[in-house]
């Protein structure tokens, strides 16, 4: 292991061996926070129980549906805007400037237009990953070099062709930016939709758990989703290393 | 690297490059020929650059062909419009007695300056794509790609990514990549542009083996007045923008010759007859006021 990686390994050892003595010795009271090893030893309880497997499959559900939409549909969109760089111009302040909006102040109008169900709730975790794929994806595309086209064009290769085995893979590196952030910001949208107004999944049992003063539910569910999305930016980021070895980056 | 990059030995067994020679073909052939080409682009402000022409030139099946010209005079504009890879505003261009209609034939393969190797790919998948992509059968793209693997030096390098190689040996594989499709006419676009000295004569001397391995025409775009009189049997010169070809000069070189022809008294010639052309286009394109003596 590189010296980095034990030095950030130590770093979260520390920290949860510090939360765990912090909340043993009383410097943090029990109903502000429990100590680490019971987060995890209720998390175990719950999940042998299933009690939550319905809310954590919706979430998940939820989440995987507004993760591909937002990578699909940014994709899509991404090339679309590359190849109208007069759209691109008009639209690109209002890039710039998309993550200023506060999404759930529109929460309520969503659940106007399509009821108190799963809609609104996989639409925000879209609307809040689709632009960085949007972005990421038109930032790739600028930067295939132009003779790897010219190298599609002498061997003979129309423009699907030359998307799928030029652009694509040359892309690549800043796609894989727009997809690490899509499925960060599909989670947060996702999770905080739940957690506002809806009557189940995982942000709505933490929500649950909080107003009925259970605090070992609350924190289990917390660190459940905090393990999840580190497994699986894990996975992006390992997945994303090797991409970029095989570059020299 | 220990003195040849390219193993001659590997290039004397079994077919190599070497395609079947086309029935009747013969050196004083017509291989290419563009007439009254002229590349227009339409400008910044509205207006129009005139890039390139009207250009007319022949060139003769198995030649090894060269043009310089100063910086921004349509060099590369010319190999565009040859290769297919754009069209010209005016005139025509046949290869092989057909029009060159904005995409590039068959039979054409092109080298460009910049690196060109997928970054993604092994060296031989670099070198295998563009025969994968024809549909060429899976034996015949192993033999073609391990005698090109072999011939370029690069056997030690075979599962190795572009980002772990020199520029050199990227630009070798680039060049393997178009080798491998035995193409009949070959366009360089200053290949050897970002190389150092050392490396541009050996990779030069290369250029010639293959050359005469391959028996394809060849169209070499270089700044590199050294570089055109070792390695052409022709060359154009340009003048500044819009480029046309101002002169055509004949080197008479032996076909078998290598960068020790650099030592020849008639070398040095060419190399200042080509610099007395150039150098009042050169200023011209520079925008200096240079006299012409």
């Amino acid at each position: 292991m590189k010296r980095a990686t034990w030095i950030r390994t130590l770093v979260v050892i520390g920290f949860v061996l510090l939360l765990e003595g912090l909340c043993r010795w009383g410097v943090i009271g029990r109903m502000t926070m429990i100590p680490p090893s019971e987060m995890a030893d209720q998390l175990w309880k719950l999940l042998q129980s299933g009690r939550y497997n319905g809310h954590i499959l919706e979430t998940l559900g939820n989440v995987a549906v507004a993760f591909v939409s937002a990578v699909v549909g940014g994709f899509v969109i991404g090339s679309i805007l590359h190849s109208l760089p007069r759209a691109r111009r008009a639209i690109d302040p209002f890039l710039a400037t998309y993550y200023a909006i506060p999404f759930f102040a529109f929460y309520p109008l969503l659940v106007v237009i399509f009821g108190l169900n799963a809609a609104p709730i996989i639409l925000i975790g879209f609307l809040f990953g689709v632009v960085a794929m949007i972005i990421n994806t038109m930032n790739g595309l600028d930067r295939i070099p132009r003779v790897l086209i010219k190298t599609a064009r002498v061997n003979g290769l129309g423009p699907l062709r030359t998307a799928w085995l030029i652009k694509l893979p040359s892309a690549a590196p800043q796609l894989f930016t727009g997809i690490k952030l899509a499925i960060a910001y599909s989670f947060i949208g996702v999770i905080a939709a739940e957690f506002i107004m809806s009557t189940s999944g995982l942000g709505y049992s933490i929500a649950y758990a909080f107003n009925n003063f259970d605090n070992r539910t609350m924190y289990a569910l917390m660190l459940f989703i905090i393990t999840l999305v580190t497994i699986v930016n894990a996975f992006f980021h390992v997945w994303e290393r090797r991409i970029m070895a095989r570059r020299g980056q | 690297m220990s003195g040849s990059v390219v193993d001659m030995a590997a290039a004397q067994r079994g077919r190599g490059f070497a395609r079947e020679p086309k029935p009747g073909g013969d050196m004083a052939e017509v291989h290419a020929e563009l007439t009254g080409v002229k590349r227009v682009y339409p400008g910044a402000d509205g207006g129009s650059v005139h890039a390139l022409g009207p250009v007319d030139l022949k060139l003769a099946r198995g030649e090894f062909y060269s043009v310089v010209g100063p910086s921004g005079c349509g060099k590369s504009t010319l190999l565009d419009v040859l290769a297919g890879l754009s069209a010209p505003t005016e005139g025509s261009i046949l290869f092989e007695g057909r029009e060159v209609a904005g995409r590039v034939p068959p039979g054409i393969g092109v080298v460009f300056q910049e690196d060109a190797s997928f970054p993604w790919l092994t060296v031989q998948d670099n070198i295998a794509f563009g025969l994968r992509r024809a549909g060429t059968d899976a034996a015949e793209v192993d033999r073609r790609v391990s005698y090109a693997i072999g011939f370029m030096g690069l056997k030690d390098f075979r599962k190795a990514y572009p980002a772990q190689l020199s520029g050199g040996m990227r630009q070798r594989v680039c060049i393997a990549r178009t080798l491998v499709m035995q193409p009949r006419l070959i366009l360089l676009d200053e290949p050897f542009g970002a190389l150092d000295a050392q490396t541009r004569l050996l990779m030069g001397d290369e250029l010639l083996k293959l050359w005469r391995e391959t028996g394809a025409t060849v169209m070499l775009i270089t700044h590199a007045l050294d570089e055109a009189a070792m390695l052409s049997d022709r060359i154009g010169v340009m003048s500044a923008r819009p480029g046309r070809l101002i002169a055509d000069i004949r080197t008479e070189w032996p076909r078998e010759r290598d960068s020790r022809i650099a030592a020849e008294e008639s070398f040095g010639a060419i190399t200042s007859r080509l610099w007395g052309l150039l150098r009042d286009e050169t200023v011209k394109a520079a925008g200096m006021s240079g006299s012409s003596r």
